[in-house]
């Protein structure tokens, strides 16, 4: 390479060529060590193999919530009551800190209304994971604390969550997120 | 300081080794005939601590590896093993881990005394960031064997911290699946955190092998912050006057050691982390180790949104930013002189500083809420303004005390009333 710099007239070189050749070659094979063993950290075969679940929702009776376990995350399922709905649904899209669905099963840009968070509004099925820091909320059991919105509370740093799942007060950016989820039968949901 | 070699190899052997691989005359040129300052305080003697604690961290933790499975359901049932059946398990796991407290306890000691006697300055720059390098991967092997014993505190500190990469705009929850190898904190992560928890303390013993090799190029800095000008009056040989120095030192440093170890082994843990990891519930207040409290505060002391910045990216911003301001640190400091001994108004910053490192530590254990909250936002903006502002500025205005011509001249001079932190070296006859 040298040479050719020396005097721009000059043909390239043999030697410019052996150059190219190595570097490009060296930088080649550099990307294709780089990228296993960066990939290798990524979810494995096995991890994605659960990434499924399916649950059964006919014991759950109204004003109940159970956790279940999806993708090593809890998943709340809360049976509503119709007040509750009733007034998830009329509270206005300008009280809400986040006005996304974040609905797994919706487009992205859709607003935070009631009617975008759950399938059918009597589940509400949503990530148990504080979108803060990722503590998990609670309000689930029976007797936990469930925060100034009657849905969910955490406890690390304080969010407060509504019945839809909606982040209303506290640090946490966004409304818990709704899994991607369909109705197998009636009484039957599959996750993920 | 760069000095001629003054090895002499004595036996034949030695000779025979010396013309081929030089590695007693390096060991001698640094730790035995390297010329240091006579005025060294107690403050210098932490390095040789910080030593002492990176092999016994070694030590100990290549025994625990020998029982340790890093596995979730084995990891806490096998700790539990190393304490109740390995034999001196428990002794060996409670150094470990009381190690941990200590080896910060001191490097926060060798800190802050750099700061004060201005030892990030010319010409020793590149001695003070790779101090800082050493002080970032200590933060992270801290934080991944923390995860080890898979308990409560365990699994929930792995699940805060990792989620804060998460605010990193875009990039943030594909970097956060690619930590985790799942969705959430799983046995990939823990698996993971242990083969990195065993190699980041070689990594660290390589940076203190150049950070040395970056002191000895121009020598210890002193109490007086004045460069030797001479070295036969103002310096002594390393061996025996610091080792001795040092040893002691390191006796009494381990004297404190053995305290939490034998009598307080759980004063510095937490009890959730004796409660095995159940990813369903959370504990009631998630708080790190001490030595990351003030760190922690600065993260929960971001509540608001700073334009497009959230609050989130905001506290991460903020507390990455508290480490990286010091690798710009000697930019920053404008002051002609090094030792705050003789900057009288920069000596009451400092100590305002440090107060405000203490609060922090305690501010990060209270839950973020009310006045807590407000006082941690007082703090993070006082640590912030004095790198940023204080130290800048202070450097222009501040008239600074007379100073002593030479490091000799002052330790010749009675020691000064105003200063505490001195001790005097005894002048040897010349």
């Amino acid at each position: 390479m040298s040479a050719s710099h020396e005097n721009p007239e000059e043909e390239p070189t043999r030697r410019d060529f052996i150059h190219l050749l190595a570097v490009g070659t060296a930088g080649m094979a550099g990307v294709g060590v780089v990228v296993p063993l960066v990939h290798q950290m990524n979810p494995d075969a096995s991890v994605l193999a659960l990434s499924t679940k399916e649950v059964d929702i006919s014991s759950l009776s109204v004003g109940e919530a159970i956790k279940v376990f999806w993708q090593g995350k809890p998943v709340f399922i809360r049976h509503r009551t119709p007040e509750e709905i009733t007034a998830s649904a009329e509270t206005p899209l300008a009280v809400f800190k986040d006005d996304k669905a974040r609905n797994g099963n919706l487009p992205a840009n859709d607003d935070a209304e009631d009617k975008n968070r759950a399938t059918n509004p009597a589940y509400m099925v949503v990530v148990g994971v504080c979108t803060h820091l990722g503590c998990v909320p609670l309000g689930s059991e029976r007797g936990e604390v469930k925060g100034d919105f009657d849905g969910w509370f955490c406890p690390c740093h304080g969010s407060h969550y509504d019945t839809a799942g909606r982040i209303r007060k506290g640090p946490a950016p966004e409304n818990l997120p709704v899994p991607p989820y369909e109705f197998v039968t009636d009484s039957i949901i599959k996750i993920g | 300081m760069a000095h001629e070699s003054t090895y002499v190899p004595g036996t034949g052997v030695e000779k025979w080794l010396d013309k081929r691989l030089p590695i007693v005359r390096l060991m001698y040129d640094s730790f035995v005939d390297f010329p240091s300052p006579k005025n060294l305080n107690y403050w210098w003697t932490f390095g040789g601590i910080l030593a002492i604690c990176l092999v016994i961290q070694i030590v100990t933790g290549i025994v625990l590896a020998m029982h340790y499975t890093p596995h979730t359901s084995l990891a806490f049932e096998s700790v539990e093993h190393i304490m109740r059946d390995v034999n001196y398990g428990w002794l060996m796991r409670y150094i470990h881990a009381n190690g941990a407290s200590m080896f910060f306890l001191a490097v926060y000691i060798h800190m802050f005394r750099g700061l004060y006697y201005g030892s990030y300055k010319e010409p020793r720059e590149m001695l003070w960031i790779l101090g800082v390098i050493i002080f970032l991967l200590m933060m992270a092997t801290a934080f991944m064997g923390y995860v080890l014993p898979w308990g409560q505190m365990s699994f929930w500190g792995a699940t805060v911290i990792t989620n804060l990469f998460g605010a990193i705009p875009l990039i943030g929850p594909d970097i956060t699946t690619w930590l985790w190898g799942g969705f959430s904190v799983e046995n990939p992560t823990l698996n993971r955190f242990f083969s990195l928890h065993y190699l980041l303390p070689f990594a660290i013993a390589g940076v203190v092998v150049l950070h040395v090799w970056a002191l000895h190029i121009p020598g210890n800095n002193n109490p007086t912050g004045i460069e030797v000008k001479d070295v036969k009056k103002d310096t002594l040989p390393f061996h025996p006057y610091y080792t001795v120095k040092d040893g002691f030192a390191i006796a009494v440093f381990l004297v404190v050691f053995a305290i939490f170890v034998f009598f307080n082994p759980n004063s510095l843990g937490h009890p959730d982390n004796y409660i095995p990891a159940d990813p369903l519930v959370t504990p009631a207040h998630i708080v790190p180790e001490w030595y990351f409290l003030p760190f922690y505060a600065m993260l929960r002391a971001i509540t608001f949104d700073i334009g497009p910045i959230s609050s989130k990216l905001g506290g991460v911003i903020a507390m990455f930013s508290s480490i990286l301001v010091l690798f710009v640190l000697p930019w920053l400091d404008t002051s002609k002189v090094r030792s705050m001994r003789y900057r009288p108004i920069a000596k009451l910053w400092f100590i305002l500083f440090v107060i405000a490192c203490i609060a922090l530590g305690y501010l990060g254990g209270k839950p973020a809420e009310g006045s807590y909250v407000f006082f941690a936002q007082i703090a993070t903006l006082y640590y912030f303004a004095f790198f940023l502002v204080i130290l800048p500025v202070l450097g222009l205005i501040e008239t600074p005390t007379q100073m002593p011509k030479s490091i000799s001249e002052a330790v010749i001079q009675k020691p000064k009333p105003d200063d505490g932190l001195s001790t005097p070296a005894a002048a040897p006859a010349e």
